[in-house]
Parts: structure tokens; C-alpha cells; sequence
């Protein structure tokens, strides 16, 4: 038995998807097949690429550690002007990714709020470090995290945990022996979504961390830096490595932990 | 012909202008023009009532492959042939000025930069432009003249970008063209250097081929080209062809 599909849904509908999935083709079309692999070959291309990959995964893992808390914070724990500190996680998801890369200038840099503390006391400077990068990375991403695990720990049931609790469970063991395991999927789910974001960071990292080959250059500054110079196949090139080597990974994950 | 005629056609003080020359006038134009070409809009808009003109300024190299992929360009400024030439639209270019490398700094040049050499002192951070760009080409031909190593800690994809890490005081010095140092004198020194004037950009300016205003860029092409064009892109530290 088929639905029968509203025609008012349907069409919108339609024109989403192809809205969605038209650019991609272009992508897919414009594409140079034959020199994907010579491309996948080069030295600035894999050193960019690794580097891609290493910094979104530990900003996932900067995420996860941070994020996790806070979202449990924000659904469990009853505090004044929580309205407000959800209200300002949100800013990232918001803020323009270069506004966000000025800001963590303004409070990261070396004249900045913290940074110039760091800088005259340890002789830490974390622009044009590749620490900058996950720092950029982590900020723009953490709030697709804290929301993810939030909703997952709203709809989970606090039945289990006021059970364990009466058990004698303290609240940190009813936590990490309850809590977790019930938003498992959340938290994974969380955690790729906020990896993807992190993968595809562009704006606050070029503010933020500056553009050099193998410290600060992540895919999507060398994708932008080889349109720059006006190679567009080349640019194209680059796009659709990030893009499979990400929808890979991503699928790879889902199939793994979030079926 | 028309290029002469649109040049009188602007001296008509009656209001509208006999040439033709209204409607919006698009001009793609490298970054480091931002401040003189603001300047030369807002004269042409005044002396051509009718016309506005809209600016987009960026690397010229990210300028000249939005022009290649159909961005709506009438006129294109270039820091550099190389950049115009990739433009496979552009008219016949005509160069109409000149600009050369300085060592920007921050304030009262608080490192004690004298050359360039003091670049490549290991506790100094430097920010160049990528190569793709004109300065960046530039800033390789100067170091290379000087033979010098200079690692730098950023490569930025124009020159505004490169002189901002220095305002930000995020590194010690930049190599940016003198005119971007001089439209921001009050945030930073500029160092002049010798080897500069082995690494001095010539400036192109087109109407593009398939522009749809192209009575107007040719208008404004004229008008950078005039007295009163060349009086505002040298009081800017631009020097003539």
C-alpha cells in the first residue's frame, strides 16, 4: 500500500531535494576524473588532508569532554539565567565563522583578553599553531554537540536514575553507570555531527589560525588558497576528496553506531 | 571614439549626461585599491549623475576567476598582469599605476625592524601574502632578491589580510604595499626597503568584453585614467606608470 503523498508537500518538497543536490552534481560533473588520483598523490593535498583529519577529530574529543557536562547541566540541573547560558551557546551557530574567528582573536590572540596573559606568562601563542585550528574548530562545532546530547537527555527517561539513586547510587555513578549508556546514540549522533562541522571549518580558522601548509592549512583553506590562485579544476578536485573521504567516514559511523 | 566622447560627455553639468553614462557600473578591483577607488567612486558618482558605482575588492587572483565563472563585472583592476591576463573576457588592459613592497609594523615600530633581513629573525612573526596573489608573488621576488630566508607563520589571501595580522598586533611585520601602509598610517610604520624596487607591480585596468554596462566602465576607466584620478591614487603613494 503506498501513502498517498499531499501534492502541496510533495512539490516543496521536490524542489528541497534537487535544491539540495543540484550543487553536488555540479561538483560531480565539472569534476576532472583522471586527475583525482594524481591530485590524491601530491604532498600539499595529503598533508592537508591528514591535517583535516586530525584536528576535527580531536576538536570532536575537546567537544566531548566539554560538552557532554554542559549539556547535562542545561537538561538536569535547575540554575539561574540557564535560559540564558543556553541562549549563548547558540551564539556560534549563528555567528558568521569569520566574526567567530575575530572574536577568539580579540580573547585567544596575542593581544587578547586571555591570550596576551598566556603569551607574557608561558610564552603560549595559539594563532598560526595547529592547536589554533582545533580551538576554531571546537568552537564553532561544540554547540551542535551540547545540543544533540541535551535533546537526548530530555527525552531520556529520569525514572532509571531516580531508581539508582534510590539504590544509593551518588549522582556522578548514576551518571556515568545510567546517564551515558541511556544517551549513548545522542551522544554519538552529537559527536558527528560536531565532527562534520569541525571537518568543514573555514572561516574562523582562516581568521583564527592563519593559512600555512601543514601547520594551520586544513582542505577547506587549500581548496579556497587553489581557487585563489585561479586553478579552479583543481579547486573542484579538492572539494570532492574532502566530500568523499567525509561522506565515507560519516556513513561508515552511522552504520556502526547510530542504525 | 566612444572613449573620447564619454570623457567630454562627464564636463556636462546639466544632468543628464550625454553619453549615456547612467545605471550601475560594476568594478572588480584588487584590495589593496579599496581606499583610492572608494574615493574615485564617490567623485565619478558626483560628476555622472545617473551612475552609481559598485565595488568588489578582494585578491586579484579570486577576482579574476569570479569574472571567469560569470560574475557581473564591467571593469577589472588587477594588481598585476599575470591576473589580468587570466581573465579571459578582459578588454585591451591599460596600466595606470605602479605600487612596491614596504615592511609594515606595528606602531612605533616596537621590534626595531630596519630591513628586510631582520625578517627572518627566528623571535619575529611574519605574515606574507600566498603566492597566488600579486603581493605575495611580489613579497617572493623581493625576499628572493635579498636572499634572505623568511618563514613566515601565515600566508594571507590578499593584502588587507596581511596588514590586519599587523594592526592585530598577532605579528610583528607583514609585507604589504606601500599604499596599504600609508591608507593605514595610524596603526602601523612602514619600513622601506631596497630590494622592493626589484619587485614593483604593475596595476591593469580593462573593460571587460562581455560587460553590460560597458559605456560606463569605459566612463569610469577614463575617469581613473584622468588628472583627477591620477591625483587621487598618488596622494595614496601610488606611482605612475
Amino acid at each position: 500500500m503506498r501513502t498517498r503523498v499531499p501534492l502541496p508537500l510533495l512539490i516543496p518538497a521536490g524542489i528541497g531535494l534537487v535544491f539540495l543536490v543540484l550543487p553536488l552534481a555540479g561538483l560531480l560533473l565539472r569534476t576532472p576524473w583522471s586527475s583525482l588520483l594524481d591530485r590524491l598523490a601530491e604532498p600539499e593535498v595529503t598533508t592537508a588532508l591528514r591535517l583535516s583529519l586530525v584536528t576535527a577529530s580531536i576538536a570532536t574529543v575537546v567537544c566531548l569532554l566539554l560538552g557532554v557536562p554542559l549539556a547535562w547541566l542545561l537538561a538536569r540541573v535547575e540554575f539561574p539565567g540557564r535560559r540564558i547560558v543556553r541562549a549563548l551557546i547558540t551564539v556560534p551557530l549563528v555567528l558568521p565563522p569569520v566574526v567567530g574567528g575575530i572574536a577568539l582573536l580579540l580573547a585567544l590572540g596575542r593581544r587578547g583578553l586571555v591570550g596576551s596573559w598566556l603569551d607574557e606568562t608561558f610564552g603560549i601563542t595559539l594563532p598560526f599553531t595547529t592547536a589554533g585550528v582545533v580551538i576554531a574548530e571546537a568552537f564553532v562545532a561544540l554547540p551542535f554537540l551540547v545540543i544533540s546530547v541535551e535533546g537526548a537527555l530530555r527525552g531520556a527517561d529520569t525514572r532509571y536514575e531516580e531508581a539508582a539513586a534510590t539504590l544509593g547510587a551518588s549522582r556522578w555513578i548514576s551518571f556515568t553507570h545510567v546517564t551515558l549508556p541511556l544517551v549513548a546514540p545522542g551522544i554519538a549522533a552529537g559527536a558527528v555531527l560536531c565532527w562534520a562541522r569541525a571537518l568543514g571549518e573555514f572561516g574562523a580558522t582562516i581568521t583564527f589560525a592563519g593559512n600555512y601548509p601543514g601547520i594551520t592549512q586544513t582542505m577547506p583553506l587549500a581548496v579556497y588558497q587553489t581557487m585563489e590562485s585561479g586553478d579552479l579544476d583543481g579547486a573542484v578536485v579538492l572539494s570532492l576528496i574532502l566530500l568523499i573521504v567525509s561522506v565515507t567516514i560519516l556513513a561508515a559511523l552511522r552504520d556502526k553506531w547510530l542504525a | 571614439m566612444t572613449a573620447s566622447l564619454a570623457a567630454c560627455g562627464s564636463s556636462d553639468e546639466t544632468g543628464a549626461p550625454a553619453d549615456g553614462t547612467t545605471g550601475p557600473i560594476t568594478v572588480f578591483a584588487a584590495a589593496s585599491l579599496t581606499e583610492s577607488f572608494t574615493t574615485l567612486g564617490k567623485q565619478f558618482e558626483s560628476s555622472h549623475p545617473g551612475a552609481t558605482v559598485t565595488f568588489n575588492f578582494g585578491g586579484s587572483s579570486a577576482l579574476a576567476t569570479q569574472i571567469n565563472q560569470g560574475a557581473p563585472a564591467d571593469v577589472f583592476a588587477s594588481a598585476a598582469p599575470k591576473n589580468m591576463q587570466a581573465v579571459t573576457e578582459a578588454g585591451t588592459p591599460t596600466t595606470f599605476v605602479r605600487n612596491q613592497l614596504v615592511i609594515a609594523v606595528g606602531a612605533g615600530n616596537p621590534k626595531g625592524v630596519t630591513g628586510l633581513a631582520d625578517l627572518a629573525k627566528p623571535d619575529l612573526k611574519v605574515a606574507l601574502c600566498a603566492e597566488a596573489v600579486p603581493c605575495g608573488a611580489a613579497a617572493r621576488t623581493a625576499v628572493e632578491a635579498a636572499a634572505v630566508k623568511i618563514t613566515p607563520v601565515t600566508l594571507e589571501q590578499d593584502v588587507k589580510a596581511a596588514l590586519s595580522k599587523v594592526k592585530l598586533g598577532e605579528v610583528d611585520a607583514a609585507l604589504v604595499y606601500r599604499t596599504d601602509a600609508k591608507a593605514s598610517a595610524a596603526d602601523v610604520d612602514a619600513i622601506e626597503f631596497p630590494e622592493s624596487a626589484k619587485a614593483i607591480n604593475d596595476y591593469p585596468i580593462a573593460v571587460l568584453t562581455n560587460a553590460k554596462n560597458a559605456t560606463g566602465g569605459r566612463a569610469f576607466v577614463d575617469y581613473v585614467l584622468s588628472a583627477d584620478g591620477v591625483k587621487v591614487l598618488t596622494a595614496a603613494g601610488f606611482q605612475a606608470p
